[in-house]
Order: structure tokens, then C-alpha cells, then sequence
């Protein structure tokens, strides 16, 4: 169980590493109701929409790094803020890491800041975010 | 810049859908979770929504023959804008209320802002949804900002 007497600015969130695969993505957006080509045609995806390959959706790696955060606090704390960015494509076959670190402790109102990363095999950040938690003090 | 965004595109800052009535299913709640390989209990059982899990809800569906060739739907709140190819931006989320199955949401989306920027490869539009979802007694459940990018 995480204690928020014990977590300290620069501590890292457990990472974890996602692969997308066809199947992975086909329920993905089927389950979210999107019918862009771009993540399972692969003929129009590169040939009309110009990608190398079928695109990994950008709100999927927003859920990937929210993730490090829901499950690094589990029940100890409530979700308040979170937002990320995609700022560079990725693709399916590729492997994507997840991770972050602690921004901010306000040991008065048991809020945490956190910075969220989202990396390719280059070590490249293809998504960067932030959340702030709440824990009950 | 190439001045790519007019004058009258600039004027649908501000326009809004109607609202829409969504109810949370649980069985689109596992099927979110398992496809986004969720690990907490809670989520793998459709008892509580993944944060993220809204984001997709509020999309649109419509008919087969409505969809584009890129297969998207006719996008609400686009203004005629030169670029045409659509990705996602980000998103920033302000939670104020957890989702659970059979709740009833009321979702409103509005275009909030509409910019033009220097990409790598070229110029790209970003447009800016707020799109605030609430109980149907009006109690507020999430603010959510929604960037998508033109290019």
C-alpha cells in the first residue's frame, strides 16, 4: 500500500512497456467506436494518409499514461487532473514505455503533482503529461 | 504563418452541439479495459470507468453511409479550414466525479479556440473542444479540453 508520508519529489512511478498489436488496436477502437482507417487499414493508412504504418491512436497512449498514475496510487488517492500531448506518432510493432516522477508534494492538502512520459525504442518521448492525486490526510 | 485560419472560421469560437444523453454500460466499461489492458480489479469488472474511458464515449455514431473516406463521421464544430487530415492532439482532463455503470451523462461540447502553428513538415491548425459531461441532475463529472490537429 502506497503511503503519502513516504513519497518524496523526484520518486519514480513503476514503469511498464505496452505493444500494440492488430487484434490490440482493432478492439481498442471498436470498444471506443472509431472507425479512422488509420489504425487498421494499412493500405490507406500509408498510401492516402501518407504514415509508414498503421498509427497506434493518440487518446490509447493517454490511457497507457494515465495508467502509471491510477495504478501507482490505487485506492490511496483520487485522480484530480490529467492531461497529455502526442507530439510524435508512433506505430504499430513498436514498444512503447511509460513511467513518470514526482513533481510536487504538498504535505498540507495531500495533493501530488506528477510529469508522465510516454517513450519509443529511440528513448525518444512521443507523449509527455501531467496528474495531481489527491490522498486523504 | 500562412494565415490558413479566416476570419469566418474564427467566428465558430464559441459555437456548441446539443447536448447529448449518453447512459454507461458496463459491459463497454470491460471491453474499454480489457483493449486499454487495465490491471485494476475495479476496472477489468465494469465496476468503475478508466479515467480515459470517457474520452471515447461521447463519439459520434452514425450511419455507415455517413462515414467519410477516411472513415470517420462528418465532424461537429468544424469550420471549412484548408487542411483536412485529422489527428489527435492531447487532451487535459479536470475529474470531479468517478463513472460508474447506469449513470446517465449529459455531455455539451464546444469549440473553444482555434490556432494555426509552424509543424515540421508544414503548417497545422489546432482546434480545441471543451466538452463538459454532468449527471442529469447537473452535477459536474468531468471538464475535458480535446486538441485535434489539421494538417
Amino acid at each position: 500500500m502506497l503511503n503519502f508520508r513516504e513519497i518524496a519529489v523526484g520518486q519514480a512511478l513503476p514503469e511498464r512497456e505496452f505493444t500494440a498489436t492488430n487484434v490490440s488496436l482493432f478492439c481498442y477502437n471498436a470498444a471506443i467506436w472509431n472507425p479512422h482507417r488509420i489504425h487498421y487499414d494499412e493500405t490507406y493508412t500509408t498510401e492516402v494518409e501518407k504514415h509508414p504504418k498503421i498509427v497506434i491512436d493518440g487518446p490509447l497512449q493517454g490511457d497507457w499514461l494515465s495508467q502509471i498514475v491510477v495504478n501507482w496510487v490505487g485506492e490511496e488517492a483520487e485522480l484530480l487532473k490529467f492531461d497529455y500531448s502526442n507530439r510524435r506518432a508512433s506505430y504499430l510493432g513498436e514498444t512503447l514505455k511509460s513511467g513518470g516522477k514526482v513533481l510536487k508534494v504538498d504535505q498540507k492538502t495531500g495533493l501530488i503533482e506528477v510529469e508522465l512520459f510516454l517513450k519509443n525504442e529511440d528513448g525518444e518521448i512521443t507523449s509527455p503529461g501531467s496528474a495531481t492525486v489527491r490522498f486523504s490526510i | 504563418m500562412n494565415n490558413l485560419v479566416t476570419d469566418e472560421a474564427l467566428s465558430w469560437i464559441g459555437k456548441s452541439d446539443p447536448p447529448v444523453e449518453i447512459e454507461v454500460n458496463r459491459s463497454d466499461i470491460i471491453k474499454y479495459s480489457v483493449s486499454t489492458e487495465q490491471v485494476l480489479t475495479k476496472y477489468l469488472k465494469g465496476d468503475e470507468a478508466p479515467p480515459m474511458f470517457i474520452a471515447g464515449l461521447s463519439r459520434e455514431i452514425v450511419p455507415l453511409q455517413d462515414l467519410g473516406v477516411d472513415g470517420l463521421p462528418p465532424a461537429s464544430l468544424l469550420p471549412d479550414l484548408p487542411l483536412k487530415r485529422v489527428m489527435a492532439g492531447g487532451v487535459r482532463f479536470e475529474f470531479h466525479k468517478k463513472v460508474k455503470p447506469k449513470e446517465v451523462l449529459v455531455f455539451e461540447k464546444k469549440l473553444s479556440d482555434i490556432t494555426e502553428k509552424q509543424g515540421k513538415t508544414g503548417p497545422l491548425i489546432f482546434i480545441t473542444y471543451l466538452i463538459t459531461c454532468k449527471t442529469q441532475a447537473g452535477e459536474m463529472v468531468l471538464e475535458q479540453f480535446q486538441t485535434r490537429i489539421l494538417r
